[in-house]
């Protein structure tokens, strides 16, 4: 009777913890995704935080100071402005495509950071073609683009959004294939396989000492992609007119900012899994030899160490895109045109040829 | 648009788009309209439409005297002050045959080259904005600073000085004025160092600005133009060569031309300028005279005898005559190198303290008339170059 007793007892709680179970396997699926976007928001509020400094360094001004300490929370006070600003609409313009289009270009931004890894395990999914899929993804940035220019109703804004689309498709072949090549370099595409043929010997295995060719060609194109200058005719062109943004205020606009410095992070942190070594220590094995246990030691510290590693590595590669920003000018439409077609082209073909040759040779 | 041919090709490349850049634009020229006819990126035609700004300066002068009248003239060029000031003085100085002292002459010398560097300090900072390097602006300004420092300890005011009069300056230099102004010299140099460092020979700016604009020697010519636009087609015209003014004949300096004609030519001239004029400074600076800084005789009123505004109270001491100098009724032109070009005065004297008609030749005016041509072939981001480099200053365009 005991045994029927506690027998049923247990069916039943089993039962009511079969329940809670997919709760809460459903409630688990969200909670990286959570960590992720929270986690993304605010590397969005360092980097702003970062350029105003930087900017304001190399202009010997002095950046934000009073919005927080030292002005971190600029970023915010700002969004949070945007927010109470009016939300006006062109008066002819298209409603429906002015307001998907910042949308648009956030949210294909915002899924490619699902492939990003920051540990062994601490990637949202490692698909198999994980890096294949930022570049296809990042392709529908640019209609978001043309949506908004054409939705405003305004020549320049018509004009500055065809630009972009003009721009971020003549930039994305040369991009394609440098991942091209390091996905050869490191047979798969998927981003957690990319950082693990890198680890192997340490500060001399990154990607940028096998591939520097390659880098500088993704760089210069991630610019692009990113629409900062020395490549932001369509952003800045309101020194001639004004760009796709024009018609926008309020939180609209605040979502091409946003936007633009998400680009920017998954740029950088694509830069930091492809080239510069993901979440590998990468100190030569000649230099402290308990660091060397360290890289091998998992659980929390090592993961932490992980993220924390691969964060330094981009935000002390975020230093180049920001200092290129404010030292070089803008180039011509036409001039940029001519470099991603006629010179960025041809030497990541080239790249390509080259790094498929070394493997023959199995170098 | 062609119902009866569904085949052909739209008709919709025939039509040019028509684009305003409004008197409000967020480039830093003024208020200056341009109504822009493209073809996609190419540029059709441009239409200046001017006016914005005209607040009727030459309308006003008729009814002020000269020293009620300097005070406006430092409106029309803005960034340059100390030319339209010297020139309004220099109108009745040559109608009256009035001798400046030396030192007058050279403190005037002084001033106006310092005023040339900054008038090109600030072409510079808007033209790299407007190609796209927004870090020069802040640079130009640290040393427009500089010399408004200077400006203000000498004059008074920052901007607006009201500094110079017929037969001479309003006052002395301030003791110790003359070791910073060498001080800045000094300085002026490293930072001229630091430009062409930074932009002369950065292959993206080279791009934007070579070629661009190209004014032949002939076509510069035609059109009037003046100031560095013509020497950076060729010709080597200089008015403080060619009109031997003030004292500039007693200092070394070269004019600064190029031959091609294109933006980046006339950026070259600017900049050769800028150091040229501080050699020009530093000459004056150690060979500067003692001496009065003011012709005070031309105060005297000889009409009547024994009038009480000759007495000494009002001669020399506080009390500065009023009403003061008479024009003859003699017409005139006089003109100086202004840092933007040839800046002129045409005077008709009325036996009065009021001019007859006071016409201004403002260089902006005129250099702007070659704008349509130059941007005919071009596409739409070299209008904002061109329009940069040919530098204009819409508070004299339109006075």
């Amino acid at each position: 009777m005991i045994i029927d007793t506690t027998e049923i007892q247990a069916i039943n709680s089993f039962s009511r913890l079969e329940s809670l179970n997919e709760v809460y396997g459903i409630i688990w699926v969200f909670v990286p995704i959570f960590i992720l976007v929270l986690g993304i928001t605010i590397g969005i509020l360092v980097i702003v935080w970062l350029e105003r400094e930087i900017s304001a360094g190399i202009q010997q001004r002095i950046g934000p100071e009073y919005a927080g300490p030292l002005g971190v929370l600029q970023a915010l006070a700002d969004g949070t402005k945007l927010l109470f600003k009016e939300n006006l609409f062109p008066s002819r313009g298209d409603i429906r495509l002015f307001s998907i289009g910042p949308s648009i270009a956030v949210i294909s931004t915002l899924l490619s950071y699902s492939v990003i890894p920051f540990g062994y395990h601490l990637v949202l999914t490692d698909l198999n073609i994980g890096v294949f899929l930022w570049i296809a993804i990042s392709s529908i940035a640019p209609i978001g683009l043309l949506m908004s220019g054409y939705g405003s109703n305004n020549k320049y804004s018509f004009l500055g959004g065809l630009r972009a689309a003009a721009q971020s498709i003549s930039y994305e072949i040369p991009l394609t294939l440098c991942v091209l090549s390091i996905s050869l370099l490191s047979n798969s595409s998927s981003t957690v396989d990319i950082v693990e043929a890198q680890s192997k010997s340490g500060f001399w295995g990154w990607n940028l000492w096998r591939q520097p060719i390659g880098f500088i060609i993704f760089f210069i194109s991630s610019l692009a992609e990113c629409e900062r200058l020395p490549f932001d005719l369509p952003e800045a062109e309101e020194e001639l007119v004004a760009g796709y943004q024009t018609e926008y205020s309020g939180i609209k606009f605040g979502l091409f900012y946003i936007a633009s410095y998400l680009n920017l992070l998954v740029s950088s942190l694509f830069v930091t899994v492809l080239y510069l070594g993901g979440w590998n220590i990468s100190i030569p094995y000649i230099f402290v030899p308990e660091l060397f246990e360290i890289k091998k030691i998992g659980g929390v510290f090592g993961t932490t160490i992980g993220i924390f590693i691969t964060l330094v590595k981009t935000y002390l590669f975020l230093f180049i895109p920001i200092t290129t920003r404010w030292t070089l000018p803008r180039l011509r439409m036409d001039q940029l045109l001519n470099l991603g077609w006629k010179f960025l082209l041809p030497i990541s073909l080239g790249n390509l040829l080259l790094t498929t040759s070394f493997q023959l040779l199995s170098l | 648009m062609d119902q009866g041919n569904p085949m052909n090709v739209p008709a919709t490349r025939k039509d040019l788009m028509i684009v305003n850049m409004g008197p409000h634009h967020p480039s830093m020229h003024g208020v200056l309209r341009l109504i822009v006819t493209l073809d996609g990126e190419d540029v059709i035609d441009c239409e200046p439409i001017l006016g914005y700004l005209h607040r009727g300066m030459e309308k006003i002068a008729e009814n002020r005297t000269i020293i009620q009248y300097l005070p406006y003239v430092t409106r029309w060029d803005y960034l340059a002050t100390m030319f339209t000031e010297a020139i309004t003085v220099n109108g009745p100085e040559l109608l009256g045959n009035i001798q400046v002292p030396k030192r007058a002459g050279y403190i005037r010398i002084i001033m106006l080259e310092l005023s040339r560097i900054a008038s090109h300090l600030l072409w510079l900072g808007p033209f790299m904005a407007d190609i796209g390097a927004q870090t020069p602006f802040f640079y130009i300004f640290r040393e427009r600073e500089l010399v408004y420092d200077l400006f203000e300890a000498a004059t008074g005011m920052r901007m607006m000085h009201n500094f110079f009069r017929i037969g001479g300056v309003a006052s002395d230099l301030p003791h110790g004025w003359i070791d910073k102004c060498l001080d800045f010299c000094d300085y002026f140099l490293t930072g001229v160092t630091e430009y062409q460092k930074l932009i002369t020979r950065n292959p993206i700016f080279l791009e934007r600005v070579e070629g661009v604009g190209i004014v032949g020697t002939e076509e510069a010519k035609n059109w009037g133009l003046s100031g560095p636009m013509l020497r950076a087609s060729g010709v080597q015209w200089d008015l403080r060569k060619v009109d031997h003014y003030e004292c500039y004949d007693e200092f070394d300096w070269e004019i600064q031309w190029q031959k091609e004609g294109d933006s980046l030519a006339r950026y070259l001239v600017r900049i050769g300028e800028m150091m040229e004029s501080i050699k020009i400074i530093q000459q004056a600076l150690e060979g500067i005279p003692g001496g009065p800084y003011e012709n005070l005789e031309i105060r005297r009123f000889d009409r009547e005898r024994d009038s009480e505004w000759n007495d000494f109270e009002y001669r020399f001491i506080s009390k500065k005559t009023s009403p003061t100098f008479e024009l003859p009724k003699q017409e005139l032109y006089v003109r100086v190198e202004a840092p933007k070009g040839e800046l002129g005065i045409f005077l008709i004297g009325d036996q009065s303290g009021f001019p007859w008609r006071w016409k201004i030749r403002p260089p902006g005016f005129i250099n702007l008339q070659i704008l349509p041509e130059l941007v005919k072939r071009m596409k739409l981001a070299d209008i904002m170059t061109i329009l940069g480099s040919i530098d204009i200053i819409m508070g004299e365009v339109d006075r």
